[in-house]
């Protein structure tokens, strides 16, 4: 039984980790860059919902879409001034300049709210009880909006214009552009994209558990193995990587202290470096 | 006097620090500057050192693994192999990943070796942390112990002199050309037979061993060491900022953005400790994080290459002028 309550966490947190997962994945296929700064995108954006949480009384869902909005201008911000005059010198300057972000986003978070644990609801929530198993509300809603996007976004891949020239772009950059594809458009339309989910990302693990400004940071790594899992630039596989970080992470306390828990998305994402840097699904089977 | 005095420790204070910074920013260029390798995992070869070092030379304790009660140099050279060992270990693995794949193992790596020094109480006493770790001559009561600290220093911008002449020495040496000629292209270094696995393998395996002796130079200037300054920030990002500021690849570029970036870092704490109140000293030490990720950014939009670049040359083009820099790829 305990095995199966894991594996419910297991699927939550691999939920969560796969909005972000499927950010960093869109970027680096369209950009060519790791984006470390990803992990304090999910941050902002839970803080962002937080504001009108706390300040306007809403709910959280409600908070959810202008907080979405307030992420997606600061990415289209941040790429606008820092990355996009970037763009021309090697992908490792990009990275660098990811880092300064994530701590300027990071420590400006930590400025406004300040170092204390806060919460969107305070109260205890009382879990279903399932056949032995506890479900919170919480977690239904979490991987339900997480399902629905994630079928959003490959409709959107799949069927829209714009989606079909992130795809292109994302396979062969100047084949993209001398077919006639707005390529500033589409790296507009992936860091929206990237921010919608990054925030939901972000206000799914502030109502898992509580906010506080290393929040996103201490995902990002298992984020990173998530997406290195699924194969980099392969919005598809970072579901897949998603869901096998967040179950191992969870897993893992069954067998390990759980203070080694971090740990476990670390030996996951280095083996599959190793091992595997293609990701676990071959290209072809997964496009 | 005594404000003298207090403004000349504080100088030594501040130097200390340069010098362990200085020495981790010349290892790292070994591997970013000359070889191309994106190692964010500095702070694992440098908490490695520091532990290595901190265990081998303190006296026999219930706390630790250890002490040995070794001789300070023979913990610093403790330190060089340990860290040595682990980047072998590592490198033998990761050596062949490129780019953003490396820089990804490496922080994996370095959170992973944090979190074992930190749990793993019978060998580093956990977050409680090696206490009594010797300072040179701390056994001779003659010696005011502030001297003691500017003999330390002395001792510290000895070891950063030998690291710098040694460090140039293999980037003007053939190996380094090697190095430079696969970070460029690996496949024409390799058309001229270098084999580029050994080469790499050994930028990071020295250029960790470095780390590790910066680590040596910290535990014995501070004498106390818990996991905490190993976290990313310190260990790793403020390091790969006084790199790219100074000017990668070039030594010289490495110790002015180390001498800039700390000289920042150090002055607006001591801003911030004179002129902002103590209930807003979090937030405060937050601007400051948040001033030098600006300052990256700056500098990388306004001199992508850093103060000083490297200074590239092709040996028989244009004359053997060895002044005479090649313009940067584009």
């Amino acid at each position: 039984m305990i095995v199966l309550q894991s594996l419910i966490y297991g699927i939550v947190l691999g939920s969560i980790i796969t909005l972000g997962a499927i950010g960093v994945s869109l970027i680096f296929g369209i950009l060519k860059f790791a984006h470390f700064a990803h992990g304090d995108f999910m941050t902002a954006g839970a803080y962002f919902a937080f504001f009108f949480v706390s300040v306007l009384g809403w709910p959280v869902w409600a908070a959810f879409p202008p907080a979405a909005i307030g992420l997606v201008l600061m990415a289209l911000l941040v790429n606008k001034v820092v990355y996009e005059p970037l763009a021309r010198t090697r992908p490792v300057i990009l990275l660098v300049a990811a880092i300064g972000v994530a701590l300027i986003v990071r420590n400006l978070v930590l400025m406004a709210w300040g170092p204390d644990n806060v919460v969107y609801a305070s109260g205890i929530e009382l879990p279903y009880r399932f056949a032995g198993l506890r479900i919170k509300e919480t977690h239904l809603y979490i991987v339900g909006w997480a399902l629905a996007m994630v079928v959003g976004l490959h409709l959107f891949l799949q069927y829209t214009k714009m989606g079909k020239a992130m795809r292109a772009m994302s396979d062969d950059p100047d084949l993209a552009k001398i077919s006639g594809i707005n390529t500033e458009a589409v790296v507009r339309w992936t860091w929206a994209i990237a921010a919608t989910f990054a925030c939901a990302g972000g206000v799914f693990l502030g109502m898992d558990t509580r906010l506080q400004p290393d929040l996103g940071w201490n995902v990002l790594l298992p984020v990173f193995a998530a997406t290195i899992l699924g194969g980099i630039g392969r919005p598809y596989g970072a579901i897949v990587g998603g869901m096998v970080v967040g179950i191992a992470l969870e897993m893992s306390t069954l067998v390990i202290v759980p203070s080694y828990k971090p740990a476990v998305a670390f030996v996951l994402m280095v083996a599959m470096l190793i091992w595997r840097p293609q990701g676990l699904i071959p290209a072809r089977t997964a496009a | 006097m005594d404000v003298l005095v207090g403004y000349g420790m504080f100088a030594v204070g501040f130097f200390t620090f340069v010098a362990i910074y200085a020495v981790l920013v010349l290892g790292l260029n070994i591997q970013w500057g000359l070889a191309g390798q994106f190692n964010i995992g500095v702070a694992a070869f440098f908490a490695v050192g520091a532990y290595t070092s901190a265990l081998l030379t303190t006296a026999v304790s219930a706390d630790h693994l250890g002490g040995f009660n070794l001789p300070i140099p023979l913990g610093m050279v403790g330190a060089m192999i340990v860290a040595g060992l682990l980047a072998l270990a590592m490198g033998k693995f990761t050596v062949t990943l490129r780019g953003d794949y490396l820089a990804i193992a490496t922080i994996g790596i370095a959170e992973s070796v944090r979190l074992v020094l930190k749990n793993e109480e019978w060998l580093t006493n956990g977050v409680r942390g090696v206490v009594a770790i010797p300072m040179p001559l701390q056994g001779n009561d003659l010696i005011d112990p502030r001297l003691r600290q500017v003999i330390y220093l002395a001792i510290l911008l000895g070891i950063v002199a030998a690291v710098y002449a040694a460090v140039e020495r293999l980037r003007k040496a053939p190996w380094g050309r090697a190095l430079r000629a696969q970070r460029e292209n690996e496949d024409t270094a390799m058309a001229s037979g270098k084999d580029v696995v050994m080469y790499r393998l050994q930028a990071f395996v020295i250029g960790s061993m470095i780390m590790g002796l910066a680590g040596a130079m910290y535990a014995h200037a501070f004498q106390f060491i818990t996991t905490t300054p190993f976290k990313p920030v310190f260990g790793t990002f403020i390091v790969w900022i006084m790199l790219v500021v100074g000017g990668s690849g070039n030594n010289k570029g490495a110790l002015l953005g180390t001498f800039f970036v700390w000289g920042i870092w150090n002055g607006t704490e001591i801003f911030l400790t004179s002129f902002v109140p103590v209930e807003f000293a979090t937030q405060a030490s937050a601007g400051r994080v948040v001033l030098v990720g600006f300052l990256i950014i700056a500098v990388l939009l306004w001199r992508p290459d850093g103060f000083l670049p490297e200074t590239r040359v092709l040996p028989g083009a244009g004359g053997n002028d060895p002044a005479k820099p090649i313009p940067p790829n584009p």
